[in-house]
């Protein structure tokens, strides 16, 4: 894939971010002294006045993003997910989950891909805490393309949303002309009937490879990409168990409480089948190149397909 | 302050206070020590600093109270209610399942509440975030947030307090309701938070010190507030926890408690007799 175009999601926030503050004169941004990595340097300098820093301090940023919105403002919080949803979350939780105000969260550096950082910057728990809380919309975009196209879309949305955007440059996968981010809706990105791959955020790249590699094998595969993790689309997902009995899921987070938590609890009471959850084992991750802590990790194509087999040896048992 | 005036304020203080205890007793829990004590802020807030109109409790233009010590959620619904935000009847129903009256503050149900409090630390940020808004778009509005003193062992106020004198924020005021009692004992007794205008100074606040129960210091307090150019202001208000009820006074364990029927007749009998005394 060498020829392939590579930009990080947290570039693609960026550019949405100034794109929104042409369109909404109002608009506030707000960061924690990391306005470099999460790309709120963009917006900083298109619109220097309506961008301030409030220093190393994500709880306080947290509460001051909600009292802005409680004003009637379109805002944007950013740091590493980490710190927006480790660090801040009972700021999240209460001052703006609790009254339902439209702060849109924007976290970069999400999941393992953080790589050198090591374990304390590497967040793989975002998904389930943000997904707990009543009322929060959770995206994790997947490339350049829906990165953008979801900003856009919820910045629309009547309240509060989370992003989770990745530090690493990755594959750009969708044509800006005709993909269209909605909402709480799955995307298929290729049919098949022995087993549905769902994926979502840089997994996605790897799950298209693995699919490629069980077309190879004979195995038909449908795949999904889930940039909105909650509400999920049940719909896709339910269609998905009926029609193709199993389902592997596939994400850059811990195995507890995020994607595959959300459509293990979404089939459990509708139509049961056998899923398997990959992702992040029940472990903190390490330093090292990006690249190499997600191989390490089993964050690949090669597992996917090991995983998808396994699941359609469980349907069939 | 003329006197009519100052009348005035102490009774329509002495119904937010009996408005509180009714709250409190009739849920059997609630938090009256700090209600009582932050009753005379509270009530010159609403009914004599802040431009608010009770027909239309989202006007954009309003000045803006958040309760950062949410707990006295009781005593902030009973100057709502008094000030016709909604009826005084609706009280009564604090913390039960049906009512709108959250055991603490929820903006989205209750007209007049700014924003949703309770969970000590916050409401001062999200105070700030208002008045940070209102400096981006030029608005004239102002904004009040009223905290507690043990809150102020939770670092997020001191984040807020930093950004808020970093941003310049003049149309911020904070009250501190310092009645020098949390909920497990003293302030000295906890974790201390004094010397507290020193350590505001020396975040960048202009800090009054007043008695928090003499509404002629309460408003030269929020008058000198107004003149303050450049930095937001403090008011630290020394308050008595239970004030207006004789066996609540300075005793924390009133702090968050319902009193049980013969206290609450006791109470409210109080009260009633120093409301009876101003009365012409």
């Amino acid at each position: 894939m060498a020829d392939v175009k590579k930009i990080a999601t947290r570039d693609s926030y960026g550019e949405a971010l100034v794109e929104l503050g042409a369109q909404n004169p109002d608009m506030i941004v707000l960061d924690a002294d990391l306005a470099h990595a999460t790309k709120t340097l963009a917006f900083q300098k298109a619109y220097p006045d309506r961008f301030f820093n409030c220093g190393i301090a994500e709880q306080n940023m947290m509460s001051i993003a909600a009292g802005i919105a409680a004003t009637g403002k379109l805002v944007f919080a950013s740091t590493f997910a980490m710190f927006a949803a480790g660090r801040a979350y009972e700021q999240v939780r209460n001052s703006i989950g609790y009254p339902h105000l439209p702060v849109k969260i924007g976290a970069t550096h999400g999941g393992l891909s953080v790589g050198e950082d090591g374990a304390s910057h590497q967040c793989c728990e975002d998904f389930a805490l943000m997904r707990a809380i009543p009322g929060m919309t959770v995206i994790c975009p997947a490339d350049y393309v829906e990165a953008k196209k979801a900003v856009l879309a919820a910045a629309k949305h009547d309240g509060p949303v989370y992003f989770r955007f990745g530090r690493l440059a990755v594959p750009v996968l969708f044509n800006e002309n005709d993909y269209s981010f909605e909402l709480g809706k799955g995307i298929l990105l290729g049919e098949g009937k022995d087993v549905t791959i769902v994926a979502t955020g840089l997994m996605v790249g790897e799950a298209i490879a693995a699919r490629e590699q069980l077309k190879n094998e004979g195995i038909s595969a449908r795949l999904i990409n889930m940039p909105t993790i909650k509400p999920i689309d049940r719909e896709i997902l339910v269609a998905a168990a009926r029609e193709t009995g199993a389902i592997v899921t596939t994400e850059e987070h811990s195995i507890i409480g995020g994607l595959g938590g959300a459509v293990a609890e979404t089939l459990s009471g509708i139509c049961p089948v056998p899923i398997i959850r990959h992702g992040v084992e029940d472990e903190f991750g390490h330093s090292g190149p990006a690249l190499e802590v997600l191989k390490h990790y089993g964050l690949t194509a090669e597992k996917i397909v090991a995983q998808a087999k396994q699941a359609i040896a469980l349907k069939n048992s | 302050m003329d006197e009519a005036k100052k009348k005035s304020l102490t009774k329509m203080a002495l119904r937010v206070r009996m408005g509180a205890i009714e709250g409190v007793f009739h849920a059997k829990s609630g938090h009256p020590g700090g209600s009582l004590s932050v009753a005379d802020v509270l009530t010159y807030l609403y009914f004599e600093e802040m431009k608010v109109d009770p027909q239309k409790p989202h006007w954009k233009d309003r000045d803006r109270c958040v309760l950062s010590k949410g707990h006295a959620a009781p005593a902030l619904y009973a100057t709502l209610a008094n000030r016709g935000f909604f009826s005084v009847d609706l009280l009564k129903t604090l913390r039960k399942i049906d009512s709108i009256l959250q055991g603490h503050p929820n903006m989205k149900q209750v007209p007049g509440i700014d924003m949703s409090t309770g969970s000590l630390g916050q409401g001062i940020s999200t105070a700030v975030g208002m008045a940070l808004s209102a400096k981006t778009s030029e608005d004239s509005y102002r904004v009040y947030t009223v905290l507690g003193d043990g809150e102020l062992g939770e670092g997020q106020v001191w984040e807020a307090a930093m950004f808020a004198s970093a941003k310049k924020l003049d149309n911020l005021v904070a009250v501190i309701d310092n009645n020098n009692l949390q909920i497990d004992g003293s302030l000295e007794e906890v974790n201390s938070p004094y010397p507290i205008p020193e350590k505001f100074q020396a975040f960048g606040w202009h800090t009054i010190e007043i008695f928090g129960h003499d509404f002629d210091q309460i408003e030269a307090a929020f008058q000198e507030a107004r003149t303050v150019k450049g930095k937001p202001t403090v008011i630290i208000a020394r308050t008595v926890k239970g004030k207006g009820v004789s066996y609540m006074e300075n005793n924390f364990i009133w702090h968050g408690q319902a009193p049980g029927q013969d206290l609450y007749e006791q109470a409210m009998k109080e009260l009633g007799e120093q409301l009876a005394g101003l009365e012409d």
